[in-house]
Parts: structure tokens; C-alpha cells; sequence
């Protein structure tokens, strides 16, 4: 229980600095839409391990599966003209 | 000077709410009564050995009929939106560099295998966690990791077309079977429940999170394909 608990909380934390890295995200967008995928990877393991796995298997294919992708097919699109 | 004291008073108010939620947090030591009475019913009456299936199909089968009508409108929008800019045949953009060794022979190697996954997830559906959402949206990653390897890749809006209007009849079909055969709307007992914990059991939930399954897959599919055909804006 202990140990689900600290694994909870140390989850938290990464989510919240993964988050804080999509904001940033160091002039790079691409490390953003990395960072954003992070979060949605390990909220669904956050969601495993609250006994959630129906919840956990959409975040998982949505949320850091096809958004993440369709977002780095986005750039490549938007890429295309001058550099912002 | 003055936005930042709003932000970090908007902040500390917020701390304040998530605050006072964990610390009154106390787990449940019993289910509550809606709970209770699907845990306790779901095996004899639905059949299903996964009970949030069960719910998602059967108990609240209008709701999930509603999302992927929800769905289905989205997928239109985009492409109501997105078809103006549509690429003429193909191959007349710009230039673009072939994909490299790594993701054509990935995709090669991974494509067969996301797809049978996919279907694996949704057949299943009423027995391990994952079904007809979870199924469709790992059937469209594979579609987005062709359109990847390939962005000139052209994908058959017909047939897509075809497979996800015909799973919305099926579905809806199946949900009218129920009121004349069984007891209402998406009852799931128009086919034997069988025994539990087979694949061919819980009556109609494993035809019906199949169809919602093809169903998902198509729209999203749709989507990434008038995405990809979108000429430059």
C-alpha cells in the first residue's frame, strides 16, 4: 500500500515536470509535443495503477499514441513555410 | 505587477481546492449502491466477465451510441473543413524526402501486427479490459503509420466510407433487434449468454463492440486521411 502510494506520488511529480517541459519546451517544439505524449504515457499508467486498465488503454492509444503523431504531422505541414 | 498577483492568487486558490480534496480524501470501504448492483449483476444478467463493458454496452448502451454519433459528426466536420484544400492526384506538392530505412521496414514488420492487436482488443471487449474505442484508435495508428512512411499514400475514402456506415446500421440494427427479440433498446440477450468467460459469450456485446470497433477505426482513419491529403494552407 506504502509502495503503491510513493509510486503514485513520484508518477505525480514526473507528469507535473513533464508538463512543465511541454510549456517550455526550450524554443524546440518538437521536445513539446514529446513532453505533451510523456504526460499522457504516464497518466496512463497513473490510471493503471488506480485500478483503471479500460481508462489506462485509451489514454495510452489516443492520448499519447495518435495525438503525439498527428501533432508531429501537423509540424512537418506547418514546417513547410518560413520559420516562425 | 498587478497580473502577476492575480495569477498567483489564482493559483494559491487553486492549491487551496486540490488541497482540500486530498486531505478529505477517504477510500470507500464498500461499493456504493450503483456499483453494487452492477457487480452483482452483470455476471448473471449480461454475461460479460468484464463489467465496465457490460455497462459501456449493455446498461448504458444510448450513451455509447451517442458518442460515436459524436464521433462520427467530428470526422465529417474535419472533413467538410479540410475538403477544400484537397490535393488533385497526388504527387504534384512539393517534393518530399523518402522515408527512411528504419520506418519503412518498422512499418513493414508492425503495421500486421498493430491491426490483429486492434482487432484482438475490440474481439475481446468483454472479457479483458479495452473493447470497441480502445480497438478502433489502435486500428487508426496503424493507418497513421502508413500515411507516415508514405504522406502520398492515397487510402480509399470509399471503402472507409463503406465500413463505417455499415457498422453504424449494424449497430443501430442489432439495438432495434433488442427491442423485438429481448427485452429493449442494445439488450444484449438476442443471442445466448453462454458461459461466462468465453469468447463466444455475453450475447450480442461481442458483434456489437466489433461493429463500434471497425466503426472508431474508420472515423478516425477518415480523419488522418483528409489530413494527409490537405494541401498546404
Amino acid at each position: 500500500m506504502i509502495l503503491l502510494i510513493a509510486m503514485s506520488l513520484l508518477l505525480s511529480l514526473t507528469i507535473v515536470a513533464a508538463a512543465i517541459l511541454a510549456i517550455r519546451g526550450g524554443q524546440s517544439l518538437a521536445i513539446s509535443i514529446l513532453a505533451a505524449g510523456l504526460v499522457s504515457l504516464l497518466a496512463s499508467v497513473q490510471f493503471l495503477l488506480l485500478a483503471a486498465p479500460d481508462v489506462a488503454m485509451t489514454e495510452a492509444a489516443i492520448g499519447s499514441g495518435l495525438t503525439t503523431f498527428l501533432f508531429f504531422f501537423v509540424l512537418g505541414r506547418v514546417r513547410g513555410g518560413e520559420h516562425d | 505587477m498587478i497580473r502577476r498577483l492575480f495569477v498567483t492568487l489564482l493559483l494559491l486558490g487553486l492549491a487551496g481546492v486540490f488541497a482540500g480534496l486530498v486531505v478529505s480524501y477517504s477510500p470507500d470501504e464498500t461499493l456504493n449502491l450503483s456499483a453494487r448492483y452492477y457487480a452483482e449483476h452483470t455476471a448473471q444478467d449480461i454475461g460479460a466477465a468484464n463489467i465496465v463493458t457490460a455497462i459501456i454496452v449493455t446498461f448504458r448502451g444510448l450513451d455509447t451510441l451517442g458518442e460515436v454519433t459524436v464521433l462520427f459528426l467530428t470526422a465529417a466536420i474535419v472533413g467538410l473543413v479540410l475538403s477544400h484544400g484537397r490535393r488533385e492526384g497526388g504527387g504534384s506538392g512539393r517534393e518530399l524526402p523518402p522515408a527512411g530505412e528504419l520506418l519503412g521496414t518498422g512499418t513493414r514488420l508492425l503495421v500486421p501486427l498493430i491491426l490483429l492487436l486492434g482487432a484482438h482488443v475490440f474481439v475481446n471487449g468483454h472479457l479483458t479490459p479495452g473493447g470497441g474505442f480502445q480497438g478502433g484508435a489502435i486500428l487508426a495508428s496503424a493507418i497513421l503509420l502508413l500515411l507516415l512512411t508514405d504522406p502520398l499514400r492515397r487510402i480509399s475514402h470509399r471503402l472507409i466510407t463503406a465500413i463505417e456506415s455499415t457498422a453504424g446500421l449494424v449497430f443501430v440494427g442489432i439495438g432495434v433487434l433488442g427491442i423485438v427479440l429481448a427485452g429493449g433498446f442494445l439488450d444484449n440477450r438476442i443471442l445466448p449468454i453462454g458461459n461466462l468467460g468465453e469468447l463466444f459469450s455475453a450475447g450480442a456485446i461481442p458483434i456489437i463492440y466489433s461493429f463500434i470497433g471497425l466503426k472508431v477505426g474508420a472515423e478516425f482513419s477518415s480523419m488522418l486521411a483528409h489530413l494527409s491529403e490537405t494541401e498546404d494552407l
